[in-house]
Parts: C-alpha cells; sequence; structure tokens
C-alpha cells in the first residue's frame, strides 16, 4: 500500500480506470503532456498514449458538450475543468443535456462522463480559482454531484464516479490535494455513491460537511471532545442526492444540527439538509440549527480568503451556540 | 505588406429554380430517375406531414411545432445521403431526414405534443433527439466524431444548425476543435435568411456562412438548398471524406423559412410578403417535379396519386398519434438514472400516489 495525497489518488484511480476499461478516455486542458495544472493527470499521456489522454482546445463548454457527445456513443470520457471559476460555460450543457438526455430520450440516449474539477479555496490562487460551486451543480436534475475529503474517499468514489452510467460532477478540493498523505490500496475498489461517511461517532451534536471544510469540523469536534462536547461527523461526499437516511438517523440520536460548508450561504447545500431536518425530524430538535457557512459575496482575494472561509474557530463557536441553546 | 493566406468558398448547383440543370455531369445517383423520384416522394410527403401538423396545432390537437416549409431538399438531402451508422444531431424540424432515417412521423408528433417518448424513436438508437438551445449539438456531434475516430470507426457525425445558430459560441468551438481533431463530422448550415424575426444581415457581417468553416481551418462549401441533387451530392463528398479520415466540411445550405418561424410566431410582422412569394417560387419540390416531369418520369396522374398516398400515410401517422394515451406519471422519474436515488424514488411514490387519487 502507498501513501498517497489526494492529487495522487485522483491520479491513481484515472490510471486504473484507463488500464481496465478501453472506453475510458481522460480529456480537458493540459492534462496531456503537462499533467494537468494541479497534475492530476500526472503520467497518464505518458503511459496511455494521446488517444487516451487529450489535450483539448481551450473551451469549456466544449469540453462538457464533446464529452455528452462521446458517453452517448459509448465511451466514458473523464474531462477536467482546469479552475473552478472556469466551469460555468459548462453549465448549459451539463444541465440542458449532460442531465436530461437519458429521460428525454426515455433511457434510448445515456450519458457516462465524468467532470471533474478543482474546488474551493485556501492555496493563495489568483481570482476565479478557489470558489465553491457545488450547490449550483446540486439543483441540476439528473447529475450526481460529489466531493472527497481525503486521498482514500478522492480514489474510491472517483472510480465509483467513472463507473456510474449517469453524468457525475466530481469536486476535488485544491486545499486537499496535497496534504495529510494517506495509505491508499490501489485495488480498483469503488466506494459507494449517494451514501454518507460517518467519521466520527457522537451523541451531542450532529456535524455535516463535506469537502475541505471536513478538516476544519474534524478540528472543532476534536477540540470539544476536550470539553465534554461529544460530536458525530458526518462527511456528504455525495452532494446531490443526498443521503438523509444516515442524516436523519444522527439527527434522531443527538437532536442537534450542524451544517459546515465554504460556499454561500444563500440557497447553500447547507440548506436542503436543514429544511430536509426540520420537515422530517423538527420535533427529535432540542436547538434550532445552524449554518456555518461562506459568506455571500463572491470568493475574495487570498489576503482575505481565510476570513471568508469558516475556520475552527467559527465552527466551534457555532456549535457552542447550538450545545447552549 | 503581402497576403499570407487566402481563401475561396464553392458554390453548388445542379438544378435551377426552373427545374433545367446547370451543370452537364449529373452525379451517379441523380443519373438514376428511381433514385430521384425517391427522394421526390420523401419530400412530398414532409409537404404534407408539414401542413397537417399545422392543421393539427391550430385545431388544438398539437403543442407548437416548427414547420419545415421550404427546407425539404436540405432536409431530405442530408438524410438520403448519410448512412445509418452516422449519427444525426438535429436542431428541430428537420423532419425530411429523420424520416428518411427510419423516425416514424407520429412519433416526431408525439415531441410537439409534450410526450417524451417521441424522442425514443424508431431511427438509429444513437441519433440525438431534438436540440432545442440553439448549437449546442454542434459539439455533441464534434464528440461523436472524436469517438468514431478513437475508435477507428468509418462513421460521421450530422450537425444542422439555422443561420441564427452561427452567432452561438458553441458553433465556433466546435468548429474549431472539429479542425484540431480533424475530426470525422460535418456541420449544416441551413441557411433559410430568418433567425425568429432577426435577418440574417442582422446576424452577421460575412458574405456567406460557409466561410466560417475557413476559421476553424477546413473546408466549407455553399450549396443551393433547394436543389436536393447538390445537397445529396455535397452530402455524400463530406461524409466520404469525414469517414476516409480527411476531416470535416461546413455546409451552408442556402434555403428559405417559407412559413412561420414556430406555430406561436407570426412572420407578418417582420416580413415582407414580397420577399416570401419570391422565395416561393425558389422552392425545392416545383423544380424537382418539373425536372422529372420534362424527363417523363412524372404527370399529374402520377402526382394526384402520390398525393392521395401521402395524405393516407399522414392520417395513420396521426391516428396513432392520437391514439397514444397520456404517459404515466411515474416515466417522468424512471429514466433519470439507472441508479435511482431514495429521494427521488420517494418523489416519484407520492406522485404516482396523487395520480392515482386525482388522475
Amino acid at each position: 500500500m502507498a501513501k498517497l495525497a489526494m492529487v495522487e489518488a485522483v491520479t491513481a484511480a484515472l490510471a486504473y480506470e484507463l488500464e481496465h476499461d478501453p472506453a475510458v478516455v481522460v480529456l480537458g486542458e493540459d492534462v496531456g503532456v503537462n499533467g494537468g495544472v494541479f497534475r492530476a493527470t500526472n503520467g497518464l499521456q505518458q503511459r496511455f498514449g494521446k488517444d487516451r489522454v487529450l489535450d483539448t482546445p481551450l473551451a469549456e463548454a466544449l469540453i462538457a458538450g464533446m464529452s455528452i457527445g462521446m458517453a452517448a456513443m459509448g465511451m466514458k470520457p473523464v474531462a477536467e475543468i482546469q479552475f473552478s471559476g472556469f466551469i460555468y460555460p459548462t453549465v448549459d450543457q451539463m444541465i440542458n443535456h449532460a442531465g436530461r438526455l437519458r429521460t428525454r430520450t426515455r433511457g434510448r440516449l445515456h450519458v457516462p462522463m465524468v467532470l471533474r474539477a478543482p474546488s474551493g479555496g485556501g492555496i493563495h490562487a489568483p481570482e476565479h480559482h478557489s470558489e465553491s460551486n457545488e450547490a449550483l451543480f446540486a439543483h441540476m436534475p439528473g447529475i450526481r454531484t460529489v466531493m472527497p475529503s481525503s486521498p482514500s474517499r478522492a480514489y474510491g468514489l472517483l472510480l465509483a464516479a467513472i463507473r456510474d452510467p449517469d453524468p457525475v460532477v466530481f469536486l476535488e478540493p485544491t486545499r486537499l490535494y496535497r496534504i495529510n498523505k494517506q495509505e491508499v490500496e490501489d485495488n480498483g475498489q469503488a466506494l459507494p455513491l449517494d451514501t454518507c461517511f460517518v467519521l466520527r461517532e457522537g451523541n451531542d451534536v450532529t456535524l455535516v460537511s463535506w469537502g475541505a471544510m471536513i478538516h476544519e469540523t474534524m478540528q472543532a469536534a476534536a477540540g470539544l471532545a476536550d470539553q465534554g462536547v461529544d460530536c458525530e461527523v458526518i462527511d456528504l461526499a455525495t452532494i446531490s442526492p443526498i443521503d438523509f437516511e444516515t442524516i436523519l438517523e444522527s439527527v434522531g440520536k443527538t437532536g442537534r444540527l450542524v451544517v459546515i460548508h465554504e460556499a454561500p450561504k444563500n440557497c447553500g447545500v447547507g440548506a436542503e439538509i436543514a429544511a430536509t431536518v426540520a420537515e422530517k425530524a423538527i420535533y427529535s430538535l432540542k436547538a434550532p440549527i445552524e449554518r456555518i457557512t461562506g459568506y455571500d459575496i463572491p470568493m475574495p482575494l487570498f489576503k482575505l480568503e481565510h476570513d471568508y472561509m469558516p475556520s475552527v474557530a467559527r465552527v466551534t463557536a457555532g456549535i457552542r451556540k447550538v450545545m447552549e441553546a | 505588406m503581402k497576403t499570407v493566406a487566402s481563401f475561396e468558398i464553392k458554390y453548388l448547383q445542379y438544378l435551377d429554380s426552373d427545374g433545367r440543370l446547370t451543370q452537364k455531369k449529373l452525379p451517379k445517383f441523380a443519373e438514376n430517375p428511381d433514385e430521384l423520384l425517391k427522394m421526390y416522394r420523401m419530400m412530398s410527403f414532409v409537404r404534407v406531414f408539414d401542413t397537417k401538423s399545422i392543421a393539427l396545432q391550430r385545431t388544438g390537437q398539437l403543442g407548437t411545432y416548427a414547420s419545415c416549409l421550404g427546407h425539404e431538399a436540405t432536409h431530405v438531402g442530408i438524410g438520403a445521403a448519410m448512412r445509418p451508422e452516422d449519427a444525426f444531431f438535429p436542431m428541430y424540424r428537420e423532419y425530411g431526414a429523420q424520416f428518411w432515417r427510419g423516425v416514424k412521423p407520429h412519433e416526431v408528433l408525439l415531441f410537439w405534443g409534450g410526450d417524451e417518448r417521441g424522442n425514443n424513436f424508431s431511427g438509429p438508437a444513437h441519433d440525438f433527439a431534438w436540440a432545442v438551445p440553439i448549437a449546442t449539438q454542434c459539439h455533441h456531434a464534434a464528440g461523436a466524431a472524436l469517438a468514431f475516430k478513437l475508435r477507428g470507426e468509418k462513421r460521421a457525425a450530422v450537425s444542422v444548425i439555422g443561420d441564427g445558430g452561427t452567432s452561438q459560441g458553441d458553433f465556433y468551438e466546435s468548429l474549431n476543435a472539429a479542425g484540431a481533431y480533424q475530426l470525422p463530422v460535418v456541420f449544416v448550415v441551413s441557411n433559410n435568411k430568418w433567425a425568429i424575426s432577426v435577418p440574417l444581415a442582422a446576424q452577421t457581417a460575412c458574405e456567406t456562412l460557409a466561410q466560417k468553416a475557413i476559421a476553424g481551418g477546413f473546408e466549407g462549401i455553399q450549396v443551393d438548398g433547394n436543389d436536393i441533387i447538390a445537397v445529396r451530392d455535397i452530402m455524400e463528398y463530406a461524409l466520404h471524406k469525414a469517414r476516409s479520415g480527411k476531416g470535416p466540411t461546413l455546409v451552408e445550405a442556402l434555403t428559405y423559412r417559407l412559413s412561420d418561424h414556430t406555430t406561436a410566431d407570426d412572420a407578418t410582422r417582420y416580413r415582407d410578403k414580397r420577399e416570401v412569394e419570391e422565395a416561393r417560387k425558389q422552392e425545392p419540390l416545383i423544380r424537382l417535379r418539373k425536372y422529372l416531369t420534362d424527363m417523363g418520369a412524372w404527370d399529374q396522374k402520377k402526382e394526384a396519386k402520390l398525393l392521395e398516398e401521402c395524405s393516407a400515410q399522414m392520417d395513420a401517422e396521426v391516428k396513432l398519434y392520437k391514439d397514444t394515451g397520456k404517459p404515466p406519471v411515474a416515466s417522468m422519474f424512471d429514466h433519470m438514472f439507472a441508479n435511482m436515488p431514495e429521494n427521488l424514488l420517494a418523489q416519484r411514490d407520492a406522485a404516482v400516489a396523487e395520480e392515482q387519487q386525482h388522475g
């Protein structure tokens, strides 16, 4: 077993699928000889050839739209969008075609594609490189949106995304790309989609988070444990569709819910989780639901990015508020 | 300054609006009257289909419908040149091409009648459904062509957009990629002069739309889109070129939208009647009928019989359409995913219960 960083786990998953499934093709800007700007496709073109790992012209709508055409003809394109703020030109193709081709042809055509993109802030990147846009894709019917929070989950969930017969948007937190290396067995074992992961069991409060914010959430939970607050931490992992069964079961036990995400608060994924828990489990709540999120502003340039992103202190304060309510 | 590159755009026509040949040598298929008659029959059926579909809409039996009046040669010409294994990426009025490829008229009616089952049609299973968001399908055609190329298959993709579609970024992006990858794709621009109410001159300063291919680094050809011999010939050329690994082609088919944009549109608000009357003289059926008549392959009696047959065939299709009931509510959900998520399953159950309770 090798110790891998998340970006290396992504490369390992891509390599595994390229090797085992001839229908898989990796495409995107600079994914070829350069191995991607974050090196997520490092060495893949050299190993699998130019017919399996393709550099595309610099056009994101093309990358998404061409992937739809390839997927409908029986290939499994895994497309990379270079930076999170460049993903918006794909929205038309994803919502109008990728997410609805299966249903509008009543199952005749389908789109087994993956749209990979870096996500979130915290790496001192230039403007438009640090956006958190999972809620945008979560709102699109017919598309799964997935965000891993560790190297092993990046490996297993990406394998699952590539093997899934429907479109998956796979958002990779750049802040986690090179920290916290982890033993990852390159055995081709996929993790389940549409399933949360309970990362820490606890009885006092349920913390739901995903992506990079899992790390602040886990740190807050560890800090509060020393003070006698027993937090349960759930990694949402699949942002859409949400595994509410796991969340509701946990809230039924703890009676308290805090949702933590880096994306803006307004109509964020936290709102959906809070609303569903209110709908289905309001009588088991001992305190109001709390959301700790980014603000409803554009991601600031990097001098202020850590003031935008929920810190361990903010997460801790939010949990305390719920515990004291 | 010296000239570092120069380009030219060729125009092709065999049959003028009076049904006279403008070239001595015809393509091989056009030397066979049976082939021409087959295409003429399809064009005539499409005309009947169009007329009756508009009548269905006007009498509340069909939703908004996009007429193909005047485009019959372009559409049937495309269909006749393609092979079943090629893939078709239409916009939303290419009935002639679809019927040629095996799509049933009642399936098209189902689509405009508000039923997705019309897109699960009898044509080639890999053909795309209508693309209403303008020019988005150019990317799909490029992607399909890339798949064919990577797998070493001798197949081509064909997309169709209108003149308005050439203003979209998706169009330019896919042209550019098709050139860069040398993809087996044919981009057809059905230039019918109007994008709803906006005339071609307000859409572009270009003398031709075929020249847009120059920016993609490949050949663009203009063709008389009302001359089915020219359309089919140029499509056969472009498809052969694509399947032989010689890259993409842009075909600009010059035609005219004789109808409103759709049944929801009223073209008298923005279009001069005299322009339409002039265009009507150029329409594709008159010239082919005249040519076939002059060569002794057609007469009024045959024409009357054909129209009767087309009418009876359409009546049968309309009956099939009308006899297809409302789709079950569950079908809205059943094809969303191969593996339906729990949340959607719950919504499906609720919607089905609602259907059973309230009908």
